[in-house]
């Protein structure tokens, strides 16, 4: 990784990052828009959350990683705290590791 | 800026700081792994500070580890971040109005600060949210990053603790109050699906883009009064 490379990219997601609030106010947007736009952002992540849960690179994460997930995801919907869906998830996700199971 | 913090309750505190100490783990260990990368120690450091995206360092460092072109990674990393442009139009007012206050804002739009603040109820909430989530996550990074890269390989693997778990189950919790609207939910879901799919054939970053044709089911979505 060179420094010329790292302040290309570094430039290219600051360029990226300030795009969307700039536009976001230049273009008067109606109030329809602004929904599909926050409607947008919850998909992409809710699109990231299913990806890094289970998927690592271009193949199947395992199972103890998507278990850990959803054992968090479960305590969440159950309306456990914030850092007890962090906790249980992780510590799901090791337990499961340390058992031998990917 | 300072009245932004009269809103700030310990709930929201130690909710972050959950999240920042996942940052400082997955921090150290990009710091550890660009070292052993053969890096010098000071161009993690500098990237963290002026890339400031975990996934698009990962990634970069990786590639360029695998035996790929710096351009190559550049790309590579740019792909991911893309995201960000609509995160940015769908949070942008929450940064502030100020200049200073957009450009320095812009910088801390990731993942994290978004999710943070759109499980916000109001305005003002969300604003408090983005800032300290952004600059918790922005210390926390950067800091573990330098220990890291001196720690080197002495760092065991993060994910031996489970640690990968920590940024899926949380976003998922922090995305939970948008996703009770059926519409959002369905095209999420839908979203979702595509992304998977898409995984095994197309590069980093680009499944994840191909989640928006979710909303392609949210033509008749209603918008609240």
């Amino acid at each position: 990784m060179t420094l010329t490379a790292i302040l290309v990219l570094a430039a290219g997601t600051y360029v990226i990052r300030l795009s969307g609030p700039l536009l976001r106010d230049r273009l008067k947007l109606s109030d329809r828009v602004k929904l599909l736009m926050s409607t947008s952002a919850t998909v992409l992540l809710f699109a990231l959350v299913a990806t890094s849960t289970l998927t690592k690179g271009q193949g199947f994460a395992g199972l103890a990683l998507p278990i850990g997930v959803v054992v968090g995801g479960i305590a969440a919907w159950r309306k456990a705290p914030f850092v007890v869906v962090v906790v249980l998830a992780a510590a799901t996700t090791a337990g499961l590791r340390f058992l031998g199971v990917s | 800026m300072r009245s932004i913090w009269r809103t700030l309750d310990p709930g929201l505190l130690r909710d972050v700081s959950a999240v920042a100490a996942g940052a400082a783990v997955s921090g150290a260990s990009f710091g550890a792994i660009s070292t052993s990368a053969g890096m010098s120690w000071w161009l993690p450091v500098v990237m963290s500070l002026l890339v400031f995206a975990g996934g698009a360092q990962f990634m970069a460092v990786g590639v360029v580890a695998a035996g790929g072109s710096p351009a190559a990674a550049v790309v590579a990393g740019l792909l991911l971040n893309v995201r960000h442009l609509p995160f940015g139009l769908a949070v942008g007012d929450v940064l502030g109005k100020g200049l200073v206050q957009r450009l320095v804002g812009s910088h801390l739009l990731i993942d994290e600060t978004t999710a943070f603040a759109m499980a916000q109820p109001d305005p003002r909430k969300a604003k408090t949210a983005y800032w300290l989530c952004g600059i918790s996550l922005f210390i926390a990074w950067n800091v573990s990053v330098v220990a890291g890269a001196f720690i080197g390989q002495n760092i065991g693997d993060p994910n031996a603790f489970g640690l990968d778990a920590v940024f899926p189950a949380a976003l998922f919790a922090l995305l939970l109050p948008a996703l009770k609207d059926a519409a959002t939910r369905n095209a999420a879901l839908l979203g979702a699906a595509v992304a998977l799919a898409a995984t095994p054939f197309l590069p980093a970053g680009v499944p994840v883009l191909c989640a928006v044709v979710g909303l392609l089911i949210t033509a008749r979505q209603k918008v609240p009064a």
